[in-house]
């Protein structure tokens, strides 16, 4: 009863002191049999920073001044989705690069390294919020561990699977593909980071393995570049990616 | 019905058909439309939302889809068990549609075509005894027609007249009632997360439909922690509810084998035999976990020991709709459902997505037809009223189809703090949201609950929440609280 005594409960909300065991919205009170306006307005903000998340735009040149640092190409793709409208409405276009990015790819020298791909997904500003810094900590360890890297591509409008076909043109052997994911009502600028072993236009999920709510409230930006650069040389070394790769591995997240 | 009669489509209508078999056609202003098959017919005539553009079967034209509505409205019943729109041979759930078809029921409407099956549904004296006598004479193809020729309106007002009663420790249903599955959800199965939510709904009155926890990790030893968290509070306070772990159906049914106290067998379900095997199910599976749980024998007024979700678009995101519109494919899961006997069956409708309902007026149109298809069928309909954040609604398309749903009759709904789910990253209704519905409509909870809720304090006669009950209940929990 330690507890109980130490938090007394406030005479209008009695269980406040629940608060402490959750993230729930708990213990808003009531006005007649309605949500009291303050905890009414919190929730229509944050629905609103979702809503802004899930339509902003990737800051394409910011983020490639930044990327300079790291003294690879850079190339700017778009998928088939024409508007932020289709994407949503089409998923299946946002996993398709259009025609001038195939070009674009095209050209390229083949080169059998590690692909790094920046796409906005649902969240444009999990990206331009947390990438960079991501890849500050993670390109590093790739150097140092002599492995090879393509260039860095950012993509606008695009779904994860669209790190398949990048890939596939360039000849890359893994992909890592960094997205802005569903935004939650508190996690607008969660990113996640999905990794294929050879990839090529047709996989599906399970042959990926993902690490999910990248952002400094959710899973921290240098724990996420270890586990990446982690299961990056696992997957090379035992050629595999996905189900196969997770099982055998606690350092993993479930999800 | 045997399956000899899928192999020769042998009835036509006169006005709608040509000689050419399963054809259906029709002229506006000297365009005629054609219709090469039910299952094309149906996808055409469906009210557009953007997962059967998606999946390429929708009506590419307002007038497509009208012509496609006309086609359908003169297509007789009988069709639709003449023709099946997966085949009978390669889907186990069209055998169950097609064995458990009662034609003796079916002689009241046998003479009907879709647009006679509406006009009869929304006559007076087909009242709530004679629909529930045709329950079994409805296939959901049948059903998922009709609703595609129906306003809004005409939905509400035929799923009204429907009572579809369950009960396992309490009574869900009744006319007059409306009851909420308390959803406590937390992100790491957090035992006092779980507690806190937990009790703050039961303080609000919700819980009645069942306590129902997703678990964010699906293995039997984090699933049973929460079962004995649950079951321990429901004991100790003597809650007259069922409680449910929403564990993938092998895992509760492991569960059950070593005699875990499980009220509720849960599993979600889809309307093809290839969508529910990507849930990792087949009907025999869902009925060994049925049999199981049922010789659990822990239901004290009833036996129905089944929860079911379903929603549409599941069928298409597992790739295994057959070119199948979505809202037939949502009607046929509701077969699955019903061979069980469940005591909940809740559509989730607004959880899957834009690609598959963009806005609020697709998520509202798609909960209407579910709520309507699943209680001419005979099902206790519940919905979980939902959104994402990708999808273009809010708050207010929620209250919207509250009210419309609680007018309807819908048996159940979610209660969720603050309508805020931390574990499943959506949004569905609150507490609040419960008590705003009761309040305008007059509803009570589940008769034994709406007792339980007197006697705890927590609700006063007139079914205003009280505050005082919330010390007395907290105190009762204390050591929970203490790590």
């Amino acid at each position: 009863m330690a507890k109980l005594i130490k938090h007394q409960p406030h005479p209008d909300e009695p269980l406040n002191f629940l608060k402490e065991f959750t993230q729930a919205r708990i213990a808003l009170g009531s006005a007649g049999s309605s949500i009291p306006t303050k905890p009414a307005l919190e929730f229509k903000l944050a629905h609103a920073h979702a809503r802004d998340a899930v339509y902003s735009v990737m800051e394409v040149e910011t983020l490639a001044d930044a990327l300079e640092q790291f003294h690879l190409p850079v190339l700017h793709l778009y998928s088939q989705a024409a508007s932020r409208e289709q994407y949503l409405q089409r998923p299946d276009l946002g996993r398709l690069l259009d025609e001038t990015s195939v070009n674009r790819l095209a050209d390229q020298i083949a080169n059998d390294g590690i692909v790094l791909i920046l796409a906005d997904g649902l969240s444009a500003t999990a990206i331009n919020q947390n990438a960079v810094e991501l890849l500050q900590l993670l390109i590093p360890k790739l150097r140092a561990a002599k492995l090879k890297l393509a260039p860095l591509c950012l993509v606008e409008q695009g779904r994860v699977a669209i790190a398949d076909g990048i890939a596939a043109e360039l000849g890359a052997s893994l992909s890592v593909i960094l997205i802005g994911e569903r935004p939650g009502l508190s996690s607008a600028d969660s990113m996640g980071a999905y990794l294929t072993y050879m990839p090529k236009p047709g996989l599906t999920d399970d042959s990926r393995n993902c690490i999910s709510n990248i952002r400094p409230e959710g899973l921290p930006v240098a724990q996420a570049a270890d586990k990446l650069f982690y299961l990056i040389q696992e997957s090379l070394s035992r050629r595999l990616s996905g189900v196969a790769l997770k099982d055998n591995e606690g350092l993993l997240p479930d999800k | 019905m045997g399956r000899k009669l899928f192999r020769f489509k042998t009835i036509h209508h006169s006005l709608i058909t040509t000689h050419q078999k399963n054809m259906y056609r029709h002229t506006i202003l000297g365009k005629v439309y054609s219709f090469g098959s039910l299952r094309e017919l149906l996808a055409k005539a469906s009210p557009h939302r953007t997962g059967d553009v998606l999946a390429g079967v929708n009506a590419t034209s307002y007038e497509e889809r009208v012509a496609a509505q006309i086609t359908l409205s003169d297509v007789p019943l009988t069709d639709f068990l003449n023709e099946a729109v997966i085949p009978y041979e390669t889907d186990e759930v069209t055998r169950l549609i097609i064995d458990s078809h009662d034609k003796e029921a079916f002689k009241l409407i046998s003479h009907l075509t879709v647009g006679g099956l509406r006009d009869w549904l929304l006559l007076e004296e087909t009242n709530a005894a004679i629909l529930k006598s045709i329950e079994d004479a409805l296939t959901p193809e049948m059903v998922a027609a009709v609703s595609k020729i129906m306003r809004n309106q005409d939905l509400i007002a035929v799923a009204k007249k429907c009572e579809v009663i369950t009960r396992f420790r309490n009574t869900i249903g009744l006319k007059g009632h409306f009851a909420t599955r308390l959803q406590p959800n937390h992100p790491t199965d957090d035992p006092r997360g779980i507690a806190a939510s937990l009790l703050e709904g039961l303080l609000y009155g919700s819980g009645d439909a069942c306590i129902g926890i997703n678990p964010a990790t699906d293995s039997p030893a984090a699933v049973l922690k929460i079962v004995m968290l649950i079951d321990q509070l429901r004991e100790q306070f003597d809650i007259p509810t069922q409680s449910c772990v929403l564990s993938h159906i092998t895992t509760t049914l492991e569960l059950v084998i070593k005699g875990a106290p499980i009220d509720l067998c849960f599993q979600s379900i889809a309307g093809t035999e290839k969508a529910n095997a990507s849930f990792g199910i087949n009907l025999s599976l869902v009925q060994e976990a049925y049999e199981a749980t049922l010789s659990l024998k822990r239901g004290t007024i009833g036996q129905n020991v089944m929860y079911f979700e379903t929603g549409q678009g599941s069928c298409l995101s597992a790739n295994a709709h057959f070119g199948l519109d979505q809202q037939t494919c949502e009607a046929r899961a509701y077969a699955v459902a019903k061979r069980f006997k469940p005591l909940l069956v809740n559509s989730v409708v607004g959880f899957i997505g834009p690609e598959y309902l963009y806005d609020g007026k697709q998520i509202t149109r798609a909960a209407l037809e579910d709520h309507f298809c699943g209680k001419l069928l005979g099902l206790p309909m519940g919905m979980d009223i939902c959104y994402t954040n990708h999808a273009e609604a809010d708050q207010d398309d929620m209250d919207n189809l509250l009210t419309l749903l609680g007018v309807a009759g819908c048996n159940f709904i979610m209660g969720v703090p603050g309508s805020d789910d931390i574990m499943l990253n959506y949004q569905s209704t609150s507490f609040h949201d419960a008590l705003y519905l009761r309040k305008v409509l007059g509803y009570k909870p589940a008769p034994e609950f709406e007792q339980w809720l007197l006697r705890q304090g927590i609700l006063d006669d007139d079914g205003n929440i009280l505050k005082g009950a919330s010390e007395r209940l907290l105190n009762k929990t204390g050591q929970l609280w203490l790590s």
